[in-house]
């Protein structure tokens, strides 16, 4: 009797194309994000973002700003991206550069001071190198120790003769003055390695391959933001798991309209005075103020449990809930007009809604994505409200700072709701 | 229900109910309705009878403006179809039960009454003015949901009179409901027509249209094959002649054979005749018993809608 049941329920799951798609297409397409972003190739690390103040301007600070140029795991800045037919904008300065760790435009800075070059390296029990000053953004635990490390990595690779300098006075004042024939063999020595450094520099080579670094630069780190934070992760979550919830519920809400046309319910509010634009807008405001009291209910929440600092961020707040409500309640609206069932606007729903997560930054956050996926990132409505939010409860960025994400959210907000109203038209008249 | 449910007031000059002429729709290759022309006195009710498929609720549809005709023209009291005054003038009870199933019976009366228009003390009114209709009084605060199908039915009919339309669409509201919830509406729509209230009725039912309509339509693939009272409809089809019905025994083709032979037809086994007078089945019953066959069964009827259909299509109503 077992065959006939395993048969029976086999026929039904053909016929049930939700289950069949939740089944095959949302593990898939979960596992193929997941892989892309913690997969090995090599290709799809992630590179980090760096600003290089070089106030120093010497030999060895430019030495150490190339190696960190050439360095495959870092984007490193010295001025802003220039602006098509304007003259190339002056380089960062210490005071820009921690501007753009503010703004979320980069995640590290380094301030090479006046001086290093006097004092590059630090050695020895009473050592006394000039630090390099490392700013950084404290939600991203990650950034700032990479940075650290390749730092020391290009010390030890790109500066050999200012290593080889600094030893010979380090031994000289920890053994004893050299004799003039040890001067002249470590002279001649240094002469050739500067040329190799020389030959070396003309050919965009980062130099002999460095040993095991480990603190020889000084750097002194210093979390522009979220300084006075208690948990840098709790700001980041609420709006991540709040946007991926907004848009289950707005997908849900927006349902009603396939249940109102299934039971005719529709069809007799259409004949009613109201009219499809305004049933439409109707449900709209009725989906954005759903979502704005979801969001309000959860960062109370967050206020309440885990203090996040709510009431200092009102307008900020308020001005992000808006948009954010906006733009989930059209995409919302968009599911519901395109789907011809409840069970259709389930399987599509959840597959475009976890995937959008993913790849916006919700499940995890996408500084950690490769280049090419956080790109990607940028269609999803969660990037664009997680990253407003950021600016909000993070960065206590004011609310002129939010345009670019209240532009973006309106935007898609308004395409969306406008396709929902275009196939809408389907229920309007036979 | 009292005199303010609205019901047309006949003036000589006042537009007419309802004006459908030589309407045509089609979805894809198959043509719903296919020419019907029909108008609407005020206060007259006007059956649709029909099989399913037949184009009834299509027709309906069109009315209430929620189906736009590929050719012909719907009037609603002069209005065309779907425009604000044709609505406002439309009281549309759907076939489904179009209600908010979460919604309390009052709130969605509300729900219906505020589409339409309406706010405050007189919305209040026709609420109060449509459960009394209904007999959902007491039923007033219970979920929809939870209501039995016969209240739903009552509750379906009561959301399309909430703004007081001096046109009532009534499609199928029968459907699905027991014996005696189906009574109770029939009450609800007489009360209707007591008020003078426009009315068309689509069933399947012939007794329905019988008990109810002034006037009935017979429709059959998207046509009006006939329209009229139930007597002339009749008399049309019957002029006097009565039915008789009998189940004969005998060889398949010997007994079509015997029965053709007599101006009768066979439907589902039974073999129909229709006489004149009540005498002349002596003389059938002679022409079997010498023919061989065996009368296993015999009755005689008047013919009613469902032989008026039979006649002019050769199906059951409930085909």
């Amino acid at each position: 009797m077992i065959i006939p049941i395993v048969r029976t329920a086999l026929l039904a799951l053909r016929r049930d194309r939700v289950s069949l798609v939740l089944s095959f297409v949302v593990p898939i397409a979960f596992f193929s994000i997941f892989a892309a972003v913690f997969g090995s190739q090599r290709d799809t690390v992630p590179k980090i973002k760096v600003i290089v103040v070089d106030q120093d301007q010497s030999r060895a600070s430019r030495q150490l700003v190339k190696a960190l140029q050439i360095d495959g795991s870092l984007i490193v800045s010295t001025r802003p991206a220039p602006t098509k037919n304007r003259p190339a904008p002056p380089e960062f300065t210490a005071e820009t550069a921690e501007a753009a760790v503010k703004a979320g435009d980069v995640s590290v800075a380094l301030i090479v001071p006046r001086g290093f070059g006097d004092h590059p390296i630090s050695f020895g029990p009473d050592a006394t190198g000039t630090a390099i000053e490392l700013l950084n953004d404290a939600s991203d635990t990650i950034a700032p120790q990479m940075v650290s490390g390749l730092l020391q990595k290009a010390a030890m690779t790109a500066m050999p003769v200012t290593m080889a300098e600094q030893g010979m006075k380090y031994s000289e004042k920890y053994l004893g003055t050299f004799t003039p024939e040890q001067r002249r063999n470590m002279n001649a020595n240094l002469d050739q390695l500067r040329q190799i450094e020389q030959r070396q520099n003309a050919d965009g080579g980062t130099g002999a391959a460095g040993g095991p670094g480990g603190g020889i630069i000084v750097v002194k780190t210093r979390a522009v933001v979220g300084e006075n934070k208690n948990n840098p992760s709790l700001s980041f979550e609420a709006a991540a798991i709040g946007v991926m919830f907004l848009l289950f519920t707005a997908s849900g809400s927006a349902g009603a309209l396939l249940d109102e046309a299934e039971s005719g319910a529709l069809d007799r509010v259409l004949s009613s005075r109201v009219n499809m634009n305004g049933l439409l807008a109707g449900k709209l405001v009725f989906n954005i103020l759903l979502a704005f009291t979801q969001l309000t209910v959860m960062f109370l929440w967050a206020w309440a449990v885990f203090k996040i600092d709510f009431f200092s961020h009102i307008p900020g707040f308020v001005v992000m809930g808006l948009v954010t409500s906006f733009a989930v309640a059209a995409f919302g609206m968009l599911l519901a007009s395109i789907c011809r069932t409840r069970a259709q606007l389930g399987a599509l729903s959840t597959l475009l809604i976890l995937v959008m997560s993913a790849i916006g930054g919700s499940m995890f956050p996408r500084f950690l994505m490769p280049e090419a996926m956080q790109k990607a990132g940028l269609w999803t409505i969660n990037a664009w409200a997680i990253d407003g939010f950021e600016k909000v409860f993070w960065r206590d960025l004011p609310v002129t700072a939010l345009w670019q994400q209240v532009s973006v959210l309106l935007a898609i907000g308004i395409v969306l709701f406008a396709v929902a109203r275009r196939v809408a038209r389907r229920w309007e008249y036979a | 229900m009292s005199a303010s449910m609205n019901p047309a007031a006949a003036s000589p000059h006042a537009p007419l109910p309802l004006e459908v002429e030589a309407m045509v729709k089609r979805f894809g290759a198959v043509t719903a309705v296919d020419g019907i022309s029909l108008a609407l006195q005020s206060g007259e009710c006007v059956g649709l009878l029909g099989p399913n498929g037949a184009g009834k609720s299509t027709l309906i549809r069109a009315i209430a403006g929620r189906v736009i005709p590929d050719a012909g023209r719907v009037s609603v009291f002069g209005a065309e179809a779907g425009s604000q005054a044709a609505r406002a003038a439309l009281g549309w009870v759907p076939q489904d039960l179009a209600l908010y199933p979460r919604l309390s019976v009052k709130e969605n009366l509300c729900s219906f009454g505020r589409y339409h228009g309406l706010n405050g003390k007189k919305l209040e009114l026709a609420v109060a003015r449509c459960l009394a209709w209904a007999a959902l009084e007491d039923r007033a605060g219970e979920l929809t949901r939870n209501l039995s199908g016969g209240m739903k039915r009552r509750l379906n009919m009561a959301a399309g009179l909430i703004h007081e339309p001096r046109l009532m669409l009534l499609d199928e509201p029968t459907v699905g409901v027991d014996p005696q919830s189906r009574n109770r509406i029939f009450d609800m729509i007489e009360a209707l027509r007591a008020e003078g209230m426009t009315i068309i009725y689509t069933t399947h039912y012939m007794e329905e249209a019988e008990r109810l309509c002034d006037r009935i339509a017979i429709v059959d693939h998207g046509r009006i094959i006939a329209l009229g009272t139930k007597e002339a409809l009749v008399h049309n089809s019957f002029a006097s002649r009565s039915q008789v019905v009998a189940r004969l025994e005998g060889r398949e083709g010997k007994v079509a054979a015997w029965v053709a032979e007599r101006g009768g037809k066979i439907t589902d086994s039974t073999s129909e005749f229709t006489v004149e007078h009540p005498s002349e089945i002596a003389a059938l019953l002679e022409g079997a018993a010498s023919s061989g066959l065996e009368l296993v069964d015999l009755s005689l009827r008047r013919p009613n809608l469902e032989s008026v259909f039979l006649h002019l299509t050769g199906r059951e109503l409930r085909d």
